[in-house]
């Protein structure tokens, strides 16, 4: 039995088949696994090894060095706010404190409604609009306490629904085609194209 | 006054609200520069970026014409494009990724046409979600308009371009944990030599990456010639960049500018550009190309924005971004929160680096936050000088990969021009500006 929804795991086959390679379709798998749970699952790490062709051992160590991968459950909205060198200048730890109050929970930790998780990230490179908010990874352009309690009070409202999705879901623009230039086409173009270019080249004299 | 004159290069749609759709790109010159590449040999295409002596923009400023001419000799199998931007404070591939998509698409084609490659992998970083889906738009398009896949373009040539997302790991910009990220596994920096992934790259193949901004440079190159974009700038810095300003400026942002025709000042101070340092106070010290990079103090902001320029007063231009700080800034703050962003995010592998970071941190944190010694001051640069013998720029390297000598950047920096605001955190016991 698949652990995956049957349209993430007909996704996940479709990733796949872009990679020589079955592991190198690991970090896009995992995304995968944290949008069906919204975060990565025992479960999904097992599914994951399957298609990779790797172990659970091995798909949770990868997943653990990357930032993205909770391997926990954790809030619909993970709000991550940038305390680095940009948004310190602009008051970035100021406004994380703020969230930490408004939200009702300690940086690091989930509300006890289930509904957010806060995080101070490193630079989101959206310096320009500092402190940078992002929450599941889309930018809210939010920089000041009380825009961040609108935001907050739009999130629990449901009616930013569109703009933020649940945690987890990154990529909603799926690939249309898979690959399309045939490996075997490939292997002799490359030949040919050898061949064209050392008939081209002036041989060296000596 | 700033000198404004240049073309915009890789800017030229942003101001346009739908500037990341086909439909606009197509309006206003798209794929023009592929349908012409593809008229040319190869070699001729690879050489006009040759002659535009394009510097690499992701902060090491390798000549991308040169990093390919070591490839042409053999057939190479994989392009990799760099979209990993974690640099702080620095934004402008994030802004290209975003607002023009399909520039980047059509440079990546032109340059996987020159190098003969059918493979290609855009790694974008994964905290970028709608970057990504916009460059997903954008290769569907491709595919859609005849510009990807099969015999492109009615020509003999084919490619494939996947677009891979990271997953929150600064270490992977480093182009071999790039790789290594892309073959699956943690983000761990490839042990030098060999020193280019040309050499031995994705799955142990040879293997060209390159940065967004550079790619997203070739389609106005091969319309316009290299020449055209040679006689910008001046000396080996040549072309437009783009400076991420960022800090204590009025209007911080993304600019388009020629390579050392403005400095610093320029830069900061121009209404078009930066505006001006906010309720104009003064500036104490400015990061000249990213945290990486040694700071400058207010004397140098004459200093041309050109690679060699900044190189030779010991710094870099690095990613390009520029960070201000002014008198209102605690810079022992800055420098401690630029160390725990090493900290955190060292690989591991090697010590010095590993426990070097974490060391500084530790010292920088109780300086910063009361309980600062003042032996902690020479200690610091003890520390630093472990990770970097001699902490000389271009720095001494005890580490696999540069993060580890990136790390006292930002420390030796502050303590050699600030020592002073260190010895006021030591004796106040705290910081003064809290």
């Amino acid at each position: 039995m698949s652990h995956f929804r049957i349209d993430i795991r007909q996704r996940a086959e479709e990733v796949l088949a872009l990679y020589p390679r079955p592991r190198s379709a690991m970090l896009p798998l995992l995304h995968l696994a944290q949008e069906q749970d919204g975060y990565v699952s025992d479960e999904g790490i097992a599914e994951v090894a399957e298609l990779t062709l790797t172990t659970p051992a091995d798909v949770r160590g990868t997943a653990l060095f990357y930032d993205m991968f909770h391997l926990e459950p954790v809030g619909r909205y993970v709000v991550g706010i940038c305390t680095n060198i940009a948004c310190l200048l602009a008051g970035g730890d100021e406004l994380l404190e703020h969230a930490s109050t408004s939200l009702g929970c300690p940086v690091g930790a989930t509300s006890s409604d289930g509904l957010f998780t806060l995080e101070e990230t490193e630079c989101l490179a959206g310096c320009d609009v500092a402190p940078c908010v992002q929450v599941n990874h889309r930018y809210v352009r939010t920089t000041t306490a009380d825009a961040f309690d609108a935001v907050v009070a739009e999130l629990r409202a449901g009616t930013l629904e569109h703009d933020v999705p649940q945690h987890g879901t990154l990529i909603r623009v799926r690939r249309a085609m898979g690959l399309r230039a045939a490996r075997a086409d490939v292997a002799s173009e490359r030949s040919a194209a050898s061949a064209a270019r050392e008939a081209r080249t002036p041989k060296e004299t000596k | 006054m700033a000198t404004l004159t240049a073309p915009r290069i890789v800017l030229s749609r942003t101001d346009y609200a739908d500037s990341h759709t086909l439909t606009r790109y197509l309006a206003t010159g798209g794929y023009d520069g592929l349908r012409k590449a593809l008229t040319m040999f190869p070699e001729a295409v690879a050489s006009e970026v040759d002659q535009a002596s394009l510097l690499g923009r992701g902060g090491a400023g390798f000549p991308a014409g040169r990093k390919w001419s070591m490839l042409r000799k053999a057939p190479i199998s994989y392009l990799v494009v760099n979209g990993d931007e974690s640099e702080p404070a620095t934004f402008k591939d994030h802004l290209l990724l975003e607002r023009d998509p399909n520039q980047l698409v059509e440079g990546v084609i032109i340059a996987a046409y020159a190098l003969q490659v059918s493979s290609v992998y855009i790694f974008v970083r994964g905290e970028f979600a709608l970057g990504l889906e916009r460059v997903q738009q954008a290769v569907n398009d491709a595919y859609e308009i005849g510009a990807l896949g099969s015999k492109i373009f009615g020509s003999d040539f084919s490619i494939d371009v996947v677009v891979h997302p990271g997953a929150g790991a600064y270490i992977c910009g480093e182009e071999t944990a790039l790789i290594e990220a892309l073959e699956g596994k943690r983000g761990f920096p490839r042990i030098k030599p060999p020193f280019f992934p040309a050499v031995a790259g994705l799955y142990g193949e040879p293997t060209v990456v390159n940065n967004v901004e550079t790619m997203s440079n070739l389609p106005w190159i091969i319309n316009n010639g290299g020449a055209a974009f040679a006689a910008l700038g001046g000396g080996r810095s040549t072309g437009t960049r783009l400076f991420a300003l960022a800090g204590r400026v009025n209007n911080p942002g993304v600019f388009e500018i020629e390579m050392v025709k403005n400095t610093f000042r320029d830069l900061i101070y121009d209404p078009q550009l930066g505006g001006g340092v906010i309720d104009d106070k003064k500036i104490k010290a400015i990061i000249p190309g990213g945290v990486s990079a040694p700071w400058f103090g207010p004397d140098l902001l004459d200093l041309p924005l050109g690679q060699d320029e900044v190189a030779e007063k010991g710094s870099m231009l690095g990613s390009g971004s520029i960070v201000v700080m002014d008198e209102t800034t605690c810079v022992v703050r800055a420098a401690w929160r630029i160390t725990k962003f090493f900290a955190r995010e060292s690989c591991g592998q090697c010590t010095p680096c590993r426990e070097g970071s974490g060391w500084i941190e530790r010292a920088m944190y109780r300086v910063e936050h009361g309980g600062g010694r003042m032996e902690d001051i020479d200690l610091l640069l003890d520390l630093c000088d472990n990770i970097a013998p001699g902490l000389t720029w271009p720095p001494q390297q005890t580490t696999i990969c540069v993060l580890g000598p990136s790390i006292p950047s930002s420390v030796h920096s502050a303590i050699q021009m600030f020592r002073d605001d260190f010895v006021e955190h030591v004796t106040k016991g705290g910081c003064p500006h809290d």
